[in-house]
């Protein structure tokens, strides 16, 4: 497989908030800083708020990320939350699918492990808030899932059918179609891909975890254009043993190589949640969000 | 379903019949007609007694009880059956050897189970180690990863901790359930005991019964050691669901007998990462949060997706070390009954020692040695000693209803045991211990579980001695709720020595601050007191309207008496009690329909402002504000809407009365003694109603009283003496408007009526020996600022609680609200003896003008305060979207 070069991003994410009417106080708790991970770094990132928080903290959350909370005392009607940032990323090494160790072996290895960092992994096998067990998933799985499969065979296999058969549809769902509608309707967005994929891997028992980001939004030369720029993206990564935890997207059908810049990862959407907040007062409100992802040469 | 008659009987000899079935533990009994030996002193002392007194005891504890409205969510209105709590006689008496030992297992769960809650909310060697399959805590809903790292003061996770115990027929106690969320039942136990101790006083003293009180003092410790902030007089607060929450009559008690301020989420504020109180004074820093609300609920920011009745911003203060929430949020991770299995081994590993006390026998279906052991017995011919129940609890309940667990054996139940076995446990049932109750006129065999209490204390857990006690004719499972069951108990505890009183008054050693000022009132509870207070006022100025009309109705057929009648009836009218159409000309023909009416429109609660409407809005009021009101007060109101409650239900039950029938034959006007005979044999008619209408006045007086001369003068009081200076003005100028718009035949018949009305005859009497005149009258009732019906009076109270609401700041010419008070005060006191005229035909007077006035401008007055103190800021919401829309 022919590896790509590094790349250098970009990105500026911003979401607006207008009021109709004034809103006294809001807190809110935003995943909007990259990860570092073996292959991207994040050489700067800055995250400005307007109206100028009175309170701003940061924290590690349970999975790692990076998550920062604020909250706004004075009244205002416009709350703008940029997220600028700098990111460098290395083609991630896609190991040879025959090169794979079947992908039973590897979800048995998955409770033996008791070290830290496999109990951070093994986390990953079970149901989550957004992704419950259903055993029509693990139906549709095991048709991808045969019995001794190389795991990156299986995976290839499973994101194929799911692409195929799952229609990208932004009017089909919102946050809170349960994933087994989703299967039912076959529609949905990146969101609901991810976390269809989530739940049939996990309904094998296998290691999976939902990745918050963004995709490059103007892809490099002739290839197509991939869905989901202009917005933060979802998608896939799974456990796959020696050859560590591997990405895949749903919604594009493809192994993310350089393209994908990793933001946060949690069970599913509810544990990083890139923007979440409460306020008090300001009657309807629009939200408006944009992703700018610009390759720097 | 058999009636429980609580046992008024006790004593060996009146359990002479019981024979209990000896497959079960009983408590009092080695077999029929045998006492145990620590029992015999007791039952000989109780039966020494005598029954008569007993019994009338008894009664007198129900009617406590009733009183104080002690019941299982109070305010559930959507059945509308408030349960009562019914509480057995005997208490259940406990050894003092029995309970030392009960002590030390109590204690040492307490302490694994917070050592336990630290690991996994830190380093989690539990899991590393084996302790605890993986699997269990990945597999548990109520890991919120957000709880994960949050580091208490003193390493304290569980300051506070339920056990639940049944006694199985070795005689051996069982931990059938443990709770660690936000436990309940605390304040049940203490009301029983409060109830039972007067009952019993002379027992519980020759006994040396343990008293409940210094557990109380170490919880009170326990929370103000744990202060970050004020640490000589922390502000501690109790978190209350509310009312839409099964406990809020606990929460309530519980706050008022602990001395802190009850509050709900939407009472609390986080500012820069601390808590504050939002009072009308401003905010208050809040220091120990006392939760009672599940921690699934306490932050609607970070645990997204649950209902709005925590605090957003509330994990991230506790994460900050600004406030000390207790139980520390995510302590529900370890009441789940699925960790049961796994106790031994953790006791062993880390404290070298047995569990000291068995928890009922537990397999969690997620580990395949046991879900294999769990299938081999439910397999058809199998006889099955297990019940399959939910593994894990979220939010207070199991994570699967228990309803739905009754259906096992379904098939959706056996298919989740095969694809997801990790959600369900089996158990074995404990056949839990029995004791007699009096049950259709013989003693019966109910079954006992019991729940006890520990608080933090330094380093270890101070058990309560003594604990909330529940009955039950089956031996089920009770883990519903420790408020299931049909009964309760107090228990007492024996010591081995003489037992010291304790109080909960502070001890000369603690320096109190002393604070006069009473600015932490919520506006939510400012809102009910002053709505409490118009309502009950309301309701005063009904009964005070209705009494002179339920009397000429029923009285001597004398047409003379129709000029006021005519009065009163058009007052009733304007006040919204009857259809406007009675009051007009040709009044007299329909005397028979108002009276054939009056008792169900009294009794309407549908219709806004009739007494019955009122009465139930004020006890609704109070009930929302229980804590701030004394408890006479509170058994007044109480007392009122059972009154109300029974009168309703006995007019309900009148046959529907016959508007146009027979009694519009009636062209005389006045009613005949047959039709008068027939009113009076309805179960509630006119006599009925004058009676009620008595006892009314009597208790809104007596109400009135109590908060004259027990509320302490802050601004929760005055919000409740403006609702009802308000009220009342309007009362009166509703009643002189009245008059000026009925001619003046018999005026002086209809003045006396008004008079009568507004409760001011005997004073003008006293003053005017003559018959009445109209000037006269109208001073007493509109300019006598000395008479405390007047509108004068009324005038001059309103604006000074206006001018001593809290403000944070002040205006030159002041509020909107006192501007309106003044003016109107200045008004009244600007009218000359000669203004004092009205209905004199045509142009209105300058009196009926500053009436009108008055009618205006107060409901304005009551809005600028609204608007001011007691409309809600508003409840948070959460932003919308994907947060950030998502591809």
């Amino acid at each position: 497989m022919r590896l790509a070069n590094n790349m250098k991003y970009k990105v500026t994410h911003t979401t607006k908030y207008d009021y109709d009417a004034p809103v006294p106080v809001c807190h809110n708790v935003v995943y909007l800083t990259p990860r570092t991970t073996n292959v991207q770094s994040c050489s700067r990132h800055r995250l400005t708020v307007n109206p100028t928080p009175t309170t701003h903290s940061k924290r590690i959350d349970y999975f790692g990320n990076a998550v920062s909370s604020f909250s706004i005392a004075t009244s205002h009607r416009l709350l703008q939350i940029t997220a600028s940032s700098s990111v460098t990323i290395q083609p991630r090494q896609l190991p040879s699918e025959g090169s794979t160790l079947a992908w039973e072996s590897i979800r048995n290895s998955l409770a033996t492990e008791r070290s830290a960092e496999g109990l951070a992994t093994y986390q990953f096998a079970f149901p989550s808030p957004h992704v419950p067990f259903h055993p029509e998933l693990s139906d549709y799985a095991r048709e991808s899932f045969k019995p001794g499969l190389p795991i990156l065979e299986a995976i290839r296999s499973l994101n194929e059918r799911l692409h195929a058969d799952v229609k990208y549809d932004p009017k089909a769902t919102t946050i809170s179609t349960p994933i087994i509608e989703v299967f039912e309707h076959r529609r949905g967005v990146c969101q609901d891909q991810a976390h269809l994929m989530l739940g049939c891997l996990r309904a094998l028992g296998l290691a999976a975890r939902y990745v918050s980001g963004y995709v490059r939004t103007q892809p490099a030369g002739e290839s197509p254009r991939l869905v989901g720029g202009d917005a933060s993206h979802a998608w896939v990564s799974v456990y796959c043993g020696s050859a560590g935890w591997i990405d895949v997207d749903p919604t594009n059908d493809s192994f993310p190589q350089t393209e994908h810049i990793t933001v946060a990862w949690g069970r599913d959407f509810s544990d990083v949640c890139p923007v979440a907040g409460m306020f008090i007062g300001g009657g309807n409100h629009q939200l408006d969000v944009s992703v700018d992802v610009m390759a720097i040469e | 379903m058999s009636r429980v008659e609580v046992s008024p009987f006790a004593g060996e000899s009146l359990f002479a019949e019981y024979a209990p079935d000896d497959s079960f533990y009983d408590e009092i009994f080695r077999g029929r007609g045998e006492v145990r030996a620590s029992w015999s002193d007791f039952l000989s002392t109780i039966a020494s007694i005598g029954r008569t007194e007993l019994m009338s005891r008894w009664l007198q504890a129900q009617e406590d009880i009733h009183e104080t409205g002690i019941a299982y969510n109070i305010y559930d209105q959507s059945d509308g059956a408030v349960r009562p709590w019914e509480l057995d006689l005997l208490p259940q008496l406990i050894s003092p050897e029995e309970w030392s030992s009960l002590s030390v297992g109590l204690v040492q769960r307490a302490k694994l189970l917070n050592r336990l809650l630290a690991d996994l909310y830190g380093p989690q060697e539990s899991l590393r180690r084996g302790l605890l399959p993986a699997e269990w805590l990945f597999s548990h809903p109520g890991f919120r990863r957000v709880f994960h790292g949050q580091t208490p003061p003193k390493g304290t996770f569980l300051h506070f901790y339920a056990a639940d115990l049944a006694r199985a027929p070795d005689g051996r106690w069982w931990v059938v359930g443990d709770r660690t969320d936000a436990p309940l039942g605390l304040g049940y136990a203490l009301e029983n005991r409060i109830v039972t101790s007067r009952m019993l006083s002379n027992a519980i003293r020759s006994f040396n019964i343990e008293r409940l009180a210094p557990f109380f003092k170490t919880l009170q410790g326990t929370l103000r050691a744990m202060a970050p902030a004020h640490r000589d007089n922390p502000r501690i607060v109790l978190l209350s669901q509310g009312p839409s929450g099964p406990n809020y009559f606990e929460d309530a008690y519980l706050a008022r007998y602990l001395g802190y301020t009850l509050v709900e989420g939407g009472d609390l504020a986080v500012r820069e990462d601390h808590v504050f109180l939002k009072t009308l004074a401003g905010l208050l820093p809040v220091d120990v949060i006392l939760r009672r609300l599940s921690d699934e609920f306490c932050d609607p920011l970070e645990l997204r997706g649950t209902a709005g009745l925590g605090v957003p911003g509330l994990l991230q203060a506790a994460r900050q070390g600004h406030v000390v929430v207790a139980n520390t949020l995510g302590s529900s991770l370890v009441e789940s009954p699925s960790l049961m299995p796994f106790l031994p081994g953790i006791a062993r590993e880390w404290l070298g020692e047995e569990l000291a006390l068995p928890s009922v026998a537990t397999w969690w279906c997620g580990q395949e040695s046991a879900r294999t052991h769990v299938l081999s017995q439910f397999k058809p011919g199998v006889e099955n000693q297990l019940s399959l129940r939910s593994a894990f609890r979220l939010g207070r309940r199991d994570a699967i209803s228990e309803d739905r667990m009754r259906q096992r054996n379904t098939p959706e139940i056996t298919k989740l045991l095969q694809t997801e076995p990790s959600r369900l446990i089996a158990q074995e049932a404990v056949q839990r211990s029995t004791t007699p109750v009096w049950c259709d006129s013989s003693p019966t065999q109910w079954h006992l579980a019991m729940r006890v209490f520990l608080v933090a204390k330094k380093h270890s857990y101070h058990v309560m001695p003594g604990g909330l006690i529940r009955l039950d004719r089956n031996s089920l499972p009770l883990d519903l709720s420790v408020l299931g069951g049909r009964l309760s108990k107090d228990a007492w505890v024996q010591a081995t020595g003489p037992v010291q009183e304790v109080t909960l008054l502070a001890t000369a050693k603690q320096p109190v601050v002393l604070r006069r000022s009473g600015a932490e009132l919520p506006s939510r509870v400012a809102d009910n007191l002053f709505w409490f207070g118009r309502r009950i006022e309301r309701a005063q100025g009904t009964c005070r309207l209705l009494r002179p009309v339920v009397a000429r109705l029923t009285g001597e057929g004398e047409s003379e008496g129709s000029e006021e009648l005519a009065y009163l009836i058009h007052c009733l009218a304007e006040q919204g009690h009857i259809e406007p159409g009675f009051a007009v000309e040709g009044m007299k023909d329909r005397l028979p329909t108002i009276a054939n009416i009056l008792p169900a429109s009294v009794m309407d609660a549908e219709m806004l402002g009739s007494l019955r409407h009122s009465v139930a809005e004020a006890h609704r009021n109070a009930s929302l504000v229980r804590d701030r009101l004394s408890l006479d007060s509170w058994r007044i109101v109480h007392h009122i809407e059972r009154l109300l409650m029974r009168a309703a239900q006995l007019q309900e039950s009148s046959e529907p009365s016959s508007k146009n029938g027979k009694a519009s034959d009636s062209q005389k006007g006045i009613l005949t003694p047959d039709e008068v005979g027939a009113l009076i044999r309805q179960p509630f008619g006119l006599v009925e109603l004058d009676e009620l209408l008595g006892e009314l006045v009597v208790n809104l007086s007596a109400l009135d009283g109590l908060i004259g001369e027990s509320m302490t003068r802050t601004s929760a009081w005055r919000f409740l003496e403006l609702g009802k200076r308000l009220e009342r003005s309007l009362h009166v100028v509703s009643l002189v408007q009245s008059f000026s718009s009925t001619s003046d035949k018999e005026e002086g018949r209809v003045l006396e009526a008004i008079l009568e009305v507004a409760d001011s005859i005997m004073t003008y009497r006293s003053r005017y020996l003559a018959a009445v005149s109209r000037a006269a009258a109208l001073d007493l009732l509109l300019t006598d600022e000395t008479n405390p019906r007047s509108l004068a009076y009324q005038l001059v109270s309103i604006a000074d609680h206006v001018a001593h609401l809290p403000r944070n700041e002040s205006k030159p010419l002041g509020f909107p609200e006192e501007r309106i008070a003044i003016s109107l005060l200045n008004n009244l006191r600007m009218l000359e003896v000669e203004d004092l005229s009205i209905g004199s035909g045509g142009k209105r007077t300058k009196l009926e003008r500053f009436l009108q006035q008055v009618d205006e401008q107060l409901p304005k007055l009551s809005d600028l305060i609204s608007h001011r103190y007691l409309i809600h800021a508003g409840v948070a919401r959460q932003m919308s979207g994907r947060g950030g829309s998502v591809s």
